[in-house]
């Protein structure tokens, strides 16, 4: 029963803290280009306004474009209970392994692209072209990488992943180097930031995630950024504690979670700066550049599982 | 798990094993031709770091010579050369597009698995714990031809021999503690000889044909079609 | 008791084909009569073959009609309840949707006898292929359900393309009939007769079994639809009467299916891993290059004809691992590749025959085929917009629904393939799965572009904006195959059960730990591994949907919605040219994988006089250019030498029967 409550509260801690992980971001560029930027919880600001605000729908908006944001958000909080980010264990981690939570991904991208589709003006439609096709080719990326690390702790269940590298002594896998990096570029793309595609863009012509939401307003744009911070944070995590899993707490005493805490918040900080970094020194690429970037994590990632089977294998 | 067997050394040497396989598969789509050099450089420099370590765990000090050899050659010597051959030849700001980049480098991931396939009966005869860089080191050599045969630039066809030489010093280095000093000095030295003869050659290549495109080449044939 | 109702299943549909005869000009008569004995057919399929499957026995019976020497066998094994359930499954909702559907062939040319008659026919022909334990039964119900689709097919016969696509569709039918025929002829040259029992106990030399499992592979694969013997898919599935269509494609596909299973894993008994790699590796071709050209289709039902070969790759893929753990001693996990393949039958019959009985609503209703003149019609077909959203969520393999189950556990075992020794296909099975992966998320993509140009934005043509819902049955049968697919995808654990039961015919021990945990979870190999909680995902997505709307709730009272026009940006009122077309959408992916089709792309500059250029797309299939039309110039070259000898000069002929004639005084004399 404890353990039911602790995943209600790691999750909310997950649904909670993603504006921050975001914000935290936007201020590390903007302090990069040497600007104030807005504090690291301006997106709280920004929600609670965003939840005030009224709504507009446009005529020819069909139920699937006020559902859609719901069906987002719902899936991405459902995603957050299934990720291990203060204590493994958890008995909600095992109702989804790594590709159920793929799953979930995706079936918000599907309502999120369908939206875009459904007012019928051109750049929703774009905007749904667009993300297809980069998720169409992230998705092998991020399933090689996936199996390569599941062919070393063999299993996909991530509680079992991160609990397994946490009691196995340390030892440097070139497999999982090369996952590391091919999830990496996988999660940039996934999560649409620089240089996949750029989330401040006032360009319609380049948005990719903006312009299937280019319609929405108040609570339900609300959500669906909300959403969007979630995935971030999603990410985040499982790349955190995924590749450096110390700090995870194995039981539920209150000093192994307290310290499991500050350590994923100390991850997820440095991981934040790693991004803002790469987000100021990058520039956008254009989009049919996005395959070769994808070619190159697929790459990464089947080097990885090659570098299992020839190196690592017995 | 076969990992925790190795001390962390022999673990180091086998994430830079797969970390110059992937610098030889960047050189397969390199379009620039400085980034291609600066790339061969940092083969170089992992083939040092994979050196210093073997000469390091075998206690062999004479590999510290070879990795201080490849470290004048492979990373500081030949890359200047070539850097200083571009900038005379003026075609610094040349991008070569690499046809159907995918293809190619699906071709390069089948030759990582044939090499492997190839080399699992060679394995049982090193006794080196590190045995399995032998696959890892034959696919480097394979993917630098790939890498000749799929070129048109000639620059980009010197890199891919230097790099089948790369491939070929990593294997004796971690398959066998290192070929004996006599044959490791006369490759050295003949590869010095190679990248200095190439110089000379591209000037009368581009005097001669005009341009470095080895596919101009073709108008060297024997019947008229 | 199963094999009576799987027998009154047969006995059903062929009375539902040939009562009708008696009054073959009133159409109405023929309705009342036809489609309730088809509805029987398919509740008695499904109550038999459940039964069979539940239970796990087989019956068999031995009918005295048939060949002299060898009288008809017909048995009912757990393989073929599952496939029975499957078949009449969508047989009783065919036959819900059937009467508003064909009421539109009423008033049309052709009358509507032929189409009944040739629809009993062929569900009956299916029913006993599934029923059949000998050869020659076999065969004869093959042959009878492909020549009835055949009709079924060119049933609109007064257009060319229809008449030449089921022409191209009989061609292929028979072809892979006779390859399955030597397969046959190759078992029961080394056995002890034609009957599947004797078939099943021969063991036969490794090169031979090779070359009975070749032969089988193709035959069946011809009629299954995998690359590259797919090219009658894409033009039949599309000129045949759609809930035809969702017969042929959700069920006759499954057949073939059933009949690969049957031949490999009981008749040929030992399987080779060379075989199953062959399996994975054209299962995975099949699967992308199925979703890739359904990318680029813009007819409804050619696309979801595509559609079909991928996920016939998919279960290919299944069987094709199982068959590799079959091969190297791994039985559990043959059996958790097979469930996984099994389990995918079911999904596809269940969401393809809704996509495509949605396709046809569309097409009654606003007699358009093409995806470029439909746009807005959720608005005017809700009902039929929410079933056919289900479908396209079902088939991108997404939670909760059911197409993702299948995939998830072709993953599963895919995972699995480590544990080999060779490590060679230990590396190639992740990039199979990889390949699955891509596949998985193409689809997605196409079922958005399908979806959105089709149901959702402004309409494109007056017709679409025209359109409105269809009468009752059509609706009731889309609704119980939307709740079908969501059922089978919350109770996962329960299905799997019951399938395990299938598995353990060709692998006694089962998969036990699948399900071991209860109905909540499916473990596939063990809790460590991997776990899903299908019906907790459902819980949980719900739970956070309502929570998010309880605590929004209070503001919408407070601000409700503004209806406004589109905010565009800016730029204006919206027309339906705006909007981006289904070309459009798959134009990135159409860029990044060039080479997979034959494209012919032109533009024409505006003259002095017009407004706009002209633009033509023309993507082609290669498989026909490469593969079906050389072997067509081959036949073509062949039979003008041959014909050569019919010269037409009667002193030719008078000289032949001359020469014959000397020739066999000659052989006589020796």
């Amino acid at each position: 029963m404890s353990g039911w409550i602790l995943a209600i509260l790691q999750t909310g801690l997950l649904v909670f803290g993603a504006p921050f992980l975001a914000g935290w971001v936007k201020w590390v560029k903007c302090r990069l280009q040497a600007r104030q930027g807005p504090p690291p919880w301006q997106p709280y600001r920004d929600l609670l306004r965003l939840f005030k605000k009224e709504v507009v729908v446009a005529e020819s908006a069909s139920p699937i474009f006020r559902i859609a944001p719901y069906v987002v958000f719902s899936v991405t909080a459902l995603a957050c209970s299934v990720v291990p980010m203060v204590a493994v264990g958890l008995p909600s981690a095992a109702i989804a392994d790594v590709i159920v939570l793929v799953g979930f991904f995706a079936l918000g991208r599907f309502f999120i692209a369908l939206a875009g589709m459904d007012v019928g003006t051109a750049f929703g439609g774009m905007g749904s072209s667009r993300e297809m096709t980069i998720a169409s080719l992230a998705e092998p990326a991020m399933l090689m990488g996936v199996f390569t690390l599941a062919m070393t702790v063999h299993s996909t269940n991530l509680a079992t992943m991160i609990g397994y590298l946490l009691a196995a002594p340390f030892q440097l896998y070139p497999s999982f180097v090369f996952a590391a990096m091919g999830l990496m570029l996988v999660a940039v793309a996934e999560t649409g930031r620089i240089p996949v595609d750029n989330p401040a863009t006032h360009l319609e012509l380049t948005m990719v995630h903006e312009a299937m939401i280019l319609e929405y307003s108040g609570r339900h744009l609300a959500l669906m950024e909300w959403g969007a911070m979630l995935k971030l944070m999603i990410y985040g995590v499982l790349l955190a504690n995924l590749f450096c899993p110390w700090g995870v707490a194995v039981d539920y005493a209150p000093l192994p979670l307290l310290l499991g805490l500050a350590a994923i918040t100390g991850k997820l900080l440095l991981l934040g700066t790693a991004l803002a970094v790469a987000e100021t020194g990058l520039a956008k690429m254009r989009l049919f550049r996005v395959p070769q970037y994808l070619g190159l994590a697929f790459i990464l990632c089947l080097l990885g599982m090659l570098s299992h089977v020839i190196l690592e294998m017995n | 798990m076969f990992m925790a067997q190795l001390p962390f050394t022999e673990q180091l040497v086998l994430t830079l094993a797969a970390l110059i396989l992937f610098t030889s598969f960047l050189l397969l789509v390199q379009n620039r031709i400085v980034s291609l050099i600066h790339t061969f450089a940092w083969q170089g420099v992992l083939l040092f770091a994979a050196t210093c370590l073997m000469a390091l765990t075998s206690g062999r000090h004479h590999l510290f010579i070879s990795a201080a050899l490849t470290l004048f050659l492979k990373v500081f010597f030949i890359p200047w050369q070539l850097r200083r051959l571009v900038v005379k030849l003026d075609i610094r700001r040349e991008v070569e597009t690499v046809g159907s980049s995918p293809l190619i480098m699906i071709g390069g991931g089948a030759l990582v698995l044939f090499s492997y396939y190839v080399v699992l009966p060679i394995r049982e005869l090193s006794l080196l714990a590190t045995r399995n860089t032998i696959a890892v080191s034959l696919a480097v050599i394979l993917v630098g031809m790939l890498m000749i045969i799929t070129r048109r630039k000639a620059i980009a066809q010197v890199v891919g021999f230097m790099s089948m030489e790369n491939g070929l010093f990593f294997a004796a280095v971690v398959a066998t503690y290192g070929m004996p000093m006599v044959v490791e000095l006369g490759v050295a030295f003949d590869v010095l000889v190679a990248a200095i003869l190439f110089g000379i050659f591209f000037f009368q290549l581009r005097a001669g044909i005009g341009s470095l495109n080895v596919d101009h080449l073709n108008r060297l044939h024997e019947v008229d079609r | 008791m199963s094999f009576y109702l799987a027998l009154l299943a047969v006995i059903a549909a062929l009375a539902s084909a040939l009562l009708p005869l008696i009054c073959p000009g009133n159409s109405r008569a023929i309705k009342i009569i036809a489609f309730p004995l088809l509805g029987l057919s398919g509740v008695s399929s499904v109550l038999g073959g459940g039964m069979a499957l539940l239970r796990g026995v087989t019956h068999s019976l031995t009918l005295p009609v048939g060949l002299p020497w060898l009288h008809c066998q017909l048995r009912l094994d757990p393989l073929s309840g599952f496939f029975l359930l499957v078949v009449g499954l969508v047989t009783l909702v065919a036959a819900i949707y059937g009467p508003a559907y064909v009421r539109e062939y009423q008033q049309g040319p052709q009358p509507l006898l032929p189409l009944t008659l040739f629809t009993g026919l062929f569900v009956a022909g299916m029913d006993l292929v599934l029923l059949a334990a000998d050869a020659f039964s076999f065969m004869i119900s093959w042959e009878l359900m492909s020549v009835t689709s055949y009709f079924l097919v060119a049933y609109q016969h007064q257009h060319e393309v229809n008449r030449r696509s089921a022409f191209i569709y009989l061609l292929m039918a028979q072809v892979g009939g006779l390859f399955i025929l030597l397969g046959f002829g190759v078992l029961a040259g080394f056995g002890g007769g034609f009957d599947f029992s004797a078939m099943s106990r021969v063991v036969l030399p490794a090169g031979w079994a090779t070359v009975a499992f070749v032969l089988a592979f193709i035959g069946f694969g011809m009629k299954a639809g995998i690359v590259p013997l797919h090219v009658w898919l894409p033009q039949a599935h599309p000129v045949a009467p759609s809930h035809i269509s969702a017969l042929m494609s959700g069920v006759m596909l499954k057949v073939a299916v059933y009949g690969f299973i049957r031949f490999t894993y009981h008749l040929l008994g030992g399987i080779h891993w060379q075989w199953g790699g062959l399996v994975l590796f054209v299962g995975s071709a099949s699967a992308v290059l199925g979703v890739l050209y359904a990318l680029m289709q813009h007819d409804l039902k050619r696309l979801l004809a595509y559609h079909s070969v991928e996920n016939i790759g998919i279960i290919y893929i299944g069987l094709g691992l199982s068959m590799i753990f079959a091969g190297t001693g791994h039985p559990a996990l043959a059996a958790l590749g097979l469930i996984a393949a099994l389990y995918h039958c079911l999904n596809h019959a269940l969401f393809k025959s809704l996509l495509f009985f949605g396709a046809g609503v569309i097409l009654q209703q606003t007699h358009e085929h093409d995806l470029e003149r439909m746009g807005g019609l959720i608005h005017r077909m809700p009902v039929t917009a929410t079933c056919f959203l289900v479908g396209c969520i079902s088939i991108s393999a997404l939670p909760p629904f059911n197409g993702f189950v299948s995939e998830w556990l072709t993953f599963q075992t895919a995972l699995q393939g480590p544990i080999l020794n060779n490590h060679i296909m230990a590396a190639l099975i992740p990039v199979a799965a990889a390949v699955l992966a891509l596949t998985g998320a193409l689809a997605a993509a196409c079922f958005v572009k399908v979806f959105g140009v089709c149901f959702l934005g402004l309409p494109r043509s007056e017709r679409s904006a025209a359109a409105c819902e269809t009468t009752l049955g059509p609706r009731i049968g889309q609704v119980i195959l939307a709740l079908l697919c969501l059922l089978f995808g919350v109770l996962p654990t329960w299905t799997v059960t019951q399938l395990e039961t299938v598995a353990k015919q060709f692998f006694p021990a089962g998969m036990p730990e699948t399900t071991a945990h209860g109905w909540l979870w499916l473990t596939p190999v063990s809790p460590e591994v991997a776990s899903y909680g299908a019906p907790l995902v459902l819980l949980g997505i719900s739970l956070a949907w309502l929570l998010a709307w309880l605590w929004l709730h209070p503001r919408r009272k407070r601000t409700p919605v503004r209806i406004s026009p589109a905010w565009d940006c800016g730029f204006g009122p919206l027309n339906a040219r705006m909007q981006y077309t289904a070309t459009a959408f798959s134009m990135p992916i159409r860029r990044i994988f060039r080479p997979v089709w034959p494209i012919t792309e032109s533009y024409q500059k505006p003259g002095a006089e017009e407004r706009g250029g002209r633009y033509r797309l023309q993507v082609g299939d290669w498989a026909w250019l490469r593969v079906y039309e050389p072997i067509g110039r081959l036949v073509s070259a062949t039979a003008r030498r041959v014909a050569m000898i019919q010269g037409g000069n009667i002193r030719a002929y008078l000289a032949y029967s001359f020469f014959t004639l000397i020739f066999l005084l000659w052989v006589v004399s020796l």
